[in-house]
This record gives structure tokens, sequence and C-alpha cells, in this order.
């Protein structure tokens, strides 16, 4: 006889532990599958290990300008063995807390690669053998791996992906970054602080291309003046790896050919689902346009009983995102198995924050002020300089703004966007606001405490409606 | 500190009931768990108890009082630290003076509402004044802004964010773009698509003719207004069928004699809603919900059935009809509807369901056209079992046979997949075996 549950979860990421900890806190039986290490590419190999990366890359960064705060830092340098070494210990701390986690909630974790039979039935196979399990419902939290470039497959030697790039042996000399999206620009902020020298290729007209075009247009300047070189509107057509490095064929804007020579290449051009030999095609779970798996508001699928969360689904594909889908699942199921108590909510994609840790920070939610026009919004706009706000100055970190984009009729906060120090923090305070549906009245009369960095946001939103104090 | 009682929301959709009676007066001591009153909602009368404890110093709003807003002050009593002695005696003083953050009505509030509606300019303070002033509506800032700019009455919205919350959404609804539902229960209590303002009620009456008015009770009130946004809301089409009783006549005739010995005496509603059940799951495009920009398909058949009590009607659920045995079905039923009649049904027992069953046979009824019950996609209406001539196998024979109508809503469930429930629910009639395994 199957082992039975009312919830299994295939895949331990932010999306799935989490799906698995609300389900077991709303009373349900649950059990994950895990075919490689708890916590996923989140806690292992993705966004806790690299701001461990990032802040030594801080640190350093601090040390060496240590003279503008008063101090003597002499003989300052980077162990890079050291640094990665922190954080995979880094790593290693929190993914024993998923496992905790799990053994807290009582929920089964089988180690082994899962794969659907049925809906209600899957399989796991691991060095063990395989075991059948059975399922009232399925949370399909698979994830997705980086995007490969079809002429240059990553050897983990010269071209690299996300993962390589995590544990380097070494500060390459010269790096040329494929991609300027979250990933590709973290990498490029990291390695140039670190010492090597940086080239980014972006082939949309700007770097982080989903930001608003100030936000996008502020971090090109703050980069090439950190000595980055950035080619935008610019594709890489070909590489090729030798013992000594990677020579890269660039077509520039203009359309010329640029020949250059690298010691390494990362390739950070997004990502895609992981979604084969999972059973979905047995199942009939029916993929979207771009092959990820298609699903309601509530994380359902075409299929009933099977449902999707995470970079498995469309995006935008980020933690907090797949760990609120796992929560909505989880939920929805209970309600779906008799639970009264539970009232989901669909998310609102509005309302989801993304962040940037390069140096500076970038942080935004909602509406760019563009897609708000497109959306055809009458707009109030907000942009209040760091360089206005006391606390930036006394921190030695006074480049940046942050603009808020309000719907000049109804006075609804649509989208705000923040580049400078700290703003991956900061951002929660609009991203609160813009959930309790927040008008400019309500953010105008709030306290913000003297002196701190949030009273820019203050005001931006002053400034949108022309009562900045400080500018 | 005395401590003031509100009237309680004793279900999610409430917004006022009537304060049926009291059981507890002036001077007595009540403690935490006992029953001070009860209180008739749109859909029950509930106990209501007791969380404080202390002596009841005054009554504020008195037995039989309609249309008791949610939240407002109905009684007052004082904490042990305080003198029970003299309760009559603070009793005056307490209850007028308002200790209570329930906005003490008119005289106070007026003054500060009337010019924030005369100038409406973008920064003035978020308006009180687009709700009555005794009245809490909770709704987002940004909902109350687009409420005064519109003009909409936000007593009249049925917000869909946590707790009730009016959203911005649930205006776009009002103003007649889709909304977004929540779900709650696989049938969830999804906003109805709420409506910019109330009902019109119809012109008055002539009054030569004699007459009595009899006042609406809280539930006609809801039957009311439910019914109304349905039919003007909800665009429904209708198929019907004539189904051949006699083999599920026959089968329910041998299990009653089988179950017999256990006291089971299953009705043939018990099977019909055992069929509906069924029949969802095998046409599962009529299994659903219009929710605005999307569809709610519902993975299981939880059935509202509709039954008549004083004074109005209720439709208690029998969740999971799809997998349930029909005693099962039969026992819930039996239990559900004798409290249905004594007005004890909990809300989550009516609220939710993911299509309904009304059945009218009983009183000869050969067919009728139901109205659906939003947001389910659907209702049958059943209609009188007969012996009508019948052709079987070519020739004129006689045989059972009762008339069933669905009500689709056509926003959520196409013609084709409506007929295809309505097959499905006459071949599992037809051939009622299936039923039981």
């Amino acid at each position: 006889m199957a082992e039975s549950y009312d919830v299994i979860v295939l895949g331990s990421g932010p999306g799935g532990y989490v799906a698995a900890i609300r389900a077991a806190q709303l009373g349900l039986k649950a059990a994950i599958v895990e075919r490689e290490v708890l916590g996923g590419i989140c806690l292992n190999w993705g966004c806790i290990p690299t701001k461990a990366l990032l802040r030594s890359a801080e640190v350093f960064n601090h040390m060496k300008h240590a003279a503008a705060y008063g101090l003597a830092a002499d003989n300052v340098r980077a162990d890079v063995g050291a640094v990665v070494k922190r954080s995979r210990a880094v790593a290693k701390q929190l993914n024993q807390g998923v496992t905790h986690l799990m053994k807290k909630n009582k929920i089964t974790v089988y180690m082994g690669n899962g794969k659907l039979l049925a809906p209600g039935k899957l399989e796991v196979t691991s060095d063990k053998g395989t075991e059948t399990l059975a399922a009232k419902h399925i949370i399909i939290a698979t994830g997705a791996r980086a995007r490969e470039l079809p002429f240059a497959k990553a050897d983990g030697k010269r071209i690299w992906t996300y993962r390589h790039a995590m544990v380097p042996a070494e500060i390459p000399s010269k790096l040329l970054v494929i991609g300027s999206g979250a990933i590709g620009i973290e990498f490029a902020s990291f390695y140039n602080d670190m010492g090597a020298a940086v080239t980014v290729v972006e082939m949309m007209d700007r770097i982080v291309p989903v930001e608003d075009a100030d936000v996008s247009a502020f971090l090109q300047k703050a980069l090439t003046k950190q000595g980055m070189s950035i080619m935008t509107g610019a594709g890489v057509q070909s590489l090729e790896t030798s013992e000594t490095g990677v020579k890269a064929k660039i077509k520039q804007q203009d359309g010329a050919i640029l020949d250059a020579e690298f010691s390494h290449v990362i390739v950070a051009v997004g990502i895609v689902p992981n979604v084969e030999n999972i059973g979905l095609e047995t199942c009939k779970v029916e993929p979207d346009k771009r092959s990820h798996i298609k699903t309601d508001a509530y994380c359902r699928t075409n299929v009933p009983g099977i449902w999707a969360i995470g970079d498995v689904t469309d995006g935008p594909w980020l933690a907090h995102k797949a760990s609120h889908e796992g929560v909505i699942t989880a939920e929805a199921i209970a309600a779906e198995l008799g639970n009264t108590e539970v009232h989901p909510h669909p998310m609102d994609r509005n309302n989801i924050p993304g962040c940037t840790y390069c140096h500076p920070q970038v942080a935004s939610v909602g509406m760019t002020e563009a897609k708000a026009r497109e959306a055809g919004h009458e707009l109030k706009v907000g942009n209040f300089l760091f360089i206005g706000n006391g606390k930036a100055i006394a921190l030695g970190e006074s480049e940046g703004f942050i603009k808020t984009v309000f719907d000049a009729k109804t006075g609804e906060l649509l989208g705000a966007h923040m580049i400078g120090a700290e703003v991956t923090e900061l951002i929660q305070g609009y991203v609160v606001g813009k959930t309790l549906e927040t008008t400019e009245a309500e953010l105008m009369h709030t306290v913000f405490a003297h002196p701190t960095l949030s009273e820019a946001m203050h005001e931006s939103v002053l400034s949108a409606y022309g009562r900045a104090l400080h500018m | 500190m005395p401590i003031t009682i509100k009237m309680p929301a004793l279900s999610p959709t409430m917004e006022e009931g009537t304060l049926a009676k009291w059981l507890v007066k002036v001077g007595d001591r009540v403690s935490s768990g006992d029953i001070m009153a009860e209180i008739e909602t749109d859909k029950a009368t509930m106990e209501f108890e007791a969380v404080d404890e202390g002596v009841v110093v005054s009554i504020d709003v008195s037995e039989g009082s309609e249309g008791v807003k949610v939240g407002t002050v109905i009684a007052t009593i004082a904490g042990d630290d305080e003198s029970a002695a003299a309760p009559a005696a603070n009793a005056q003083e307490i209850a007028p003076a308002p200790v209570v953050e329930v906005p003490p009505a008119a005289p106070v509030a007026a003054p500060v509402a009337a010019p924030v509606v005369s100038v409406p300019v973008a920064s003035a303070p978020v308006p009180v004044a687009a709700m009555p002033a005794n009245e809490r509506v909770i709704a987002s800032p940004l909902a109350k802004r687009i409420a005064l700019d519109k003009g909409i009455d936000l007593a009249g919205v049925t917000g869909s964010g946590p707790h009730g919350r009016i959203v911005k959404a649930d205006l776009d609804g009002a103003l007649g773009s889709p909304v977004a539902a929540p779900i709650s229960a696989p049938a969830a209590s999804f906003a109805p698509a709420p409506l910019a303002a109330a009902i019109p009620s119809p012109a008055p009456l002539a009054t030569d003719i004699p007459h009595e008015a009899v006042k609406l009770s809280t539930m006609r009130k809801t039957i009311a207004r439910r019914l109304t946004e349905a039919k003007a809301t909800v665009p429904h089409y209708y198929l019907t069928v004539d189904i051949r009783l006699d083999a599920l006549l026959k089968l329910r005739t041998e299990l009653n004699a089988a179950l017999g010995a256990q006291g089971i005496k299953l009705s043939v509603n018990d099977l019909m809603i055992k069929a509906l059940g069924k029949a969802l799951m095998l046409a599962p495009d009529a299994n659903v919900s219009f929710a605005g920009d999307q569809l709610i398909r519902y993975s299981r058949a939880d059935i509202s059935v509709a039954v008549s009590i004083a004074g109005g009607l209720i439709t208690p659920i029998v969740t999971g009809a799809d997998v349930k045995s029909i005693s099962t079905i039969q026992k819930e039923m039996t239990d559900l509807a004798a409290r249905a009649k004594q007005g004890k049904l909990q809300p989550h027992e009516y609220q939710g369901g993911t299509a309904s069953l009304s059945n009218l046979g009983m009183f000869g009824i050969k067919q009728f056209d139901a109205v659906i019950n939003p947001p389910q996609g659907m209702i049958m209406a059943i209609g009188a079992g007969d012996k009508r001539p019948y052709v079987i196998d070519d020739a004129l024979g006689i045989a059972t046979v009762m008339t069933a109508t669905g009500s689709f809503d056509h926003r959520a469930i196409d013609g084709a997949e409506g007929a295809q429930l309505m097959q499905a629910f006459k071949s599992l009639i037809e051939a009622p075996l299936a039923l039981v395994a």
C-alpha cells in the first residue's frame, strides 16, 4: 500500500518548502520530494549565497574607502577562498534551518527524483529504489535553471552559469557578463568590486530592462563610473574557449563586430523551467507559450488535484513570489478539502517587489512610469535624490533617488522605483502601502523617523504633488 | 472600565441584524460564555455569548429592534473593578456617554463630513462622508477615494479583500469591469457581483385596496437582494429534459428494503442530489463559477439544496455529493433540513456550494425555471414525476417521467456544456446503478 498524504510538494525551494509548512499548519498531512538539497536554488545556489558574496564585496569596498571615513586600512586585499567559504557556510546554515522546519512541522521528506504517474500518484526514485506515494493534491515546485547559449555550453572552467560564478577558485582578470537582469548585474557588481575588469553585454537598449528607464540610466552611469564597461543593444554571436581564455564576437549597437578576449564568461540570459521527466505529459498538464506550466490565480493547473507554483510557472521568477504562491496554494487546497476557516486571496502581480543587490542597490514595485502611461493613466510623478537626505550623506552613500508614480485622478500609488543605499530594505514600505491600496494622502500623513533613508520615500511622495520639503 | 457590547458580525456577510431577544437584563451578572441575546441574521437566529465578565449596566438597543448595524453598541457592562452596587446610577451616566469607538452619530459627524463632500480636493482627508455616519465600512483608502469620486455607496458593495474589506477591484465591478473574486471553500463566498447602489424599491402600492403591510424579515430582504442581483446580472439560459424515473424508483424501493433494518429511508430527492453531484463530475465544465476575469473550476461537487422554511428559504449544502453514499446524503439532509427549520444552521452550512437543486415535484409542479444562486454557475429545477404516455420500444406505453430544467450562467457555461450536464444527469437517473457504485 502506497503511503498516502493530503499534499505532496515536488521540490523544496522557497515555493515548495513554504507550501509544505503552510499545509502542515492547516492540519494537512504533507510530504516533500527533493532530488538534490533542501531549500532549493534560493538557499543553496541563489539568493542567499550571492548575498553573502555581495556582503564581502561591500565590506571590501568600505575598507578600500576607509580614508573617506577618517579611518586607515592598509594593505587591504581579498581572500577569494575565504569569501566563498563564508558564502557556503551561510547556505549550509540555512539548509539545516529548512531541515529543522520540516521536522518541526512533521513534514515527511523524500530525497529522490519525483515523477507524477497520474493525478494523485507520484513515484520517487533514489539510490534506495523506487517508492510510490499517493496524495489528494500534488504541488509542482520544481523551479528553473539557467538558460544556456545555443552556441556555447557552460563548461564551468571558462564559461560559467550562476552556479559556477558562486564558487570561483580565483577572481577572473577580465570577465564578460552576458545579460543584465538581476543575476547578471549582481555578479557583474560583485566581480567588479572584487577587482575584475568587467564588461556587460545586454541585448535590450538598457541594462536592468524590467526596471524604470530612469533607474536603468542611473545604474549604467554609476557602474560605468566604477570602471565597468557596458554595451547595450549588443549581442554575443560566438564564444571560442581556449586554455587561456575565451574569444568573443560581439555585435555592437551600430552593427559593427567587436572581437574581444576575456578570461571568463558568465551567462545570465534568463531561465528555463524544470518541466522535464516529472510526468507532466503523462498527466496532460498544460504548458504555456514559453513552456512554463499554465496556472490560474490559485495556482491550479488544468488537471484537478495538480497545482504548480514558483519558477516553473509564469514570472516574475522570484523566490518571494514562489513562497507567496505556496501559501495561497496550501490554503486553497485546505479550502477544497473542507476547511472553511481559510480564505486564500489571489496575489496581485503589481504588488510583488523586485530587488537587485548590485552597488548601488535597485528595488521597485508596481508599474514603471512608461508602463503606467501606456496603460492610459494620467500621472503624478515624484522624484527625490538621496543627496537631499541627511542620513544618506552621513552614511557617505548619497547617490541614487526614489521615484514614485501616482494615478493623478485617484491618487493610487501605481509604482515606486528606487536606486541607492539599502533600497532593497526600504521598498517594503511602499509594498505594504500598495497592498493596503494606499493613496498619496496616507503616505503624506505618515510620520517618517528622522534621520533615516526612509525619509526620502516621504519626500518623493510629497514631490509628486509639488510639496517636497528638502528639495 | 465599562465594557461596551457591540452588535457582532455573526457571519461574513452580515451587515445588520435584528436583536430578537434579550436574555439578560440590567443588573444581571454575566460571565464569559453566558448567552446574552438572540440575534437574527439574514439567514438564521444565533445565540450571542458574552466574552467579558461583569454586571449589565445598560441595554442600549431594545428587544425586537431591526436593522441594527454591526458594530453598534447594544449594551454596556461594568467590569469587576467597578462597584457593582450601583449599576442603575452608572447606567444613566455610561449609556449615552461615548466611551465607545463607534462614531456617536449625527450631531458630531455631520458638520465634519459635509465640507469634505463639497470640496473633494486630492489631499482632503479620506472621506468619512461616503458612508452613513454611524456605520464603519471597511474599505481601502483607494476604494474610499474612488467611491467618493464616483458617488458609489460603499454600504452596498461586498468586499473581496481580507476579512471582507472593500478594495478597488470590488468597485471596478460596480463600475462595470470584472472583479477578481476570492475563494474560501471550494464553492466559496465569492463576492457576488456588487451593485453600485442598493436595488431600487418598487413604487409604493395603491393604498385604497384593503391590505396589510408585513415588514420584511432580514432573510426576506436578503432573498430579495440576492435574487434581484442574480436575475439582473447573470445571463440565464434554460435546458429542459424529460427523464424516465421507473428504474430509479425501483432502485429506491430495493435500497429502502435493504436499508430498512438500519432505519434508513431514502427519498427521491436524496437520489437526485447524488445524481446531480455525480453528473457535475462527469460534465465538469458545468461545475464552475464565473469570477470576473477568471473562471473557477471546482474539483468537488457541493450541492446547495433549497429548503423551504418559515418566512423564506435556505440552501443547506451537501458537500462532496459526488463521492458520498446516498445513505450519508440522506442522513446529512435530514439533519440539515431539521436544523434549517429551527434557524440553527451555521453560516458555513449554507454559504458556498458549487451548484443548487430545487425540487417542487411534491407540489405537483410539472416544470419550472429556477434562479441561479451566484456565484454558482447552475441550478437544477426538478418537477413532479408522474405517469405519462411514453414511447417505449416504438410502442406507446406508460412510464413514470419527470421534467428537469437546468438554469445556467452563460458567462461561465456554454450551451453545449450545459447540455452535457443535462445528458449526464438524465443517464444517471435512467440507469441509476451508477449512483450506488
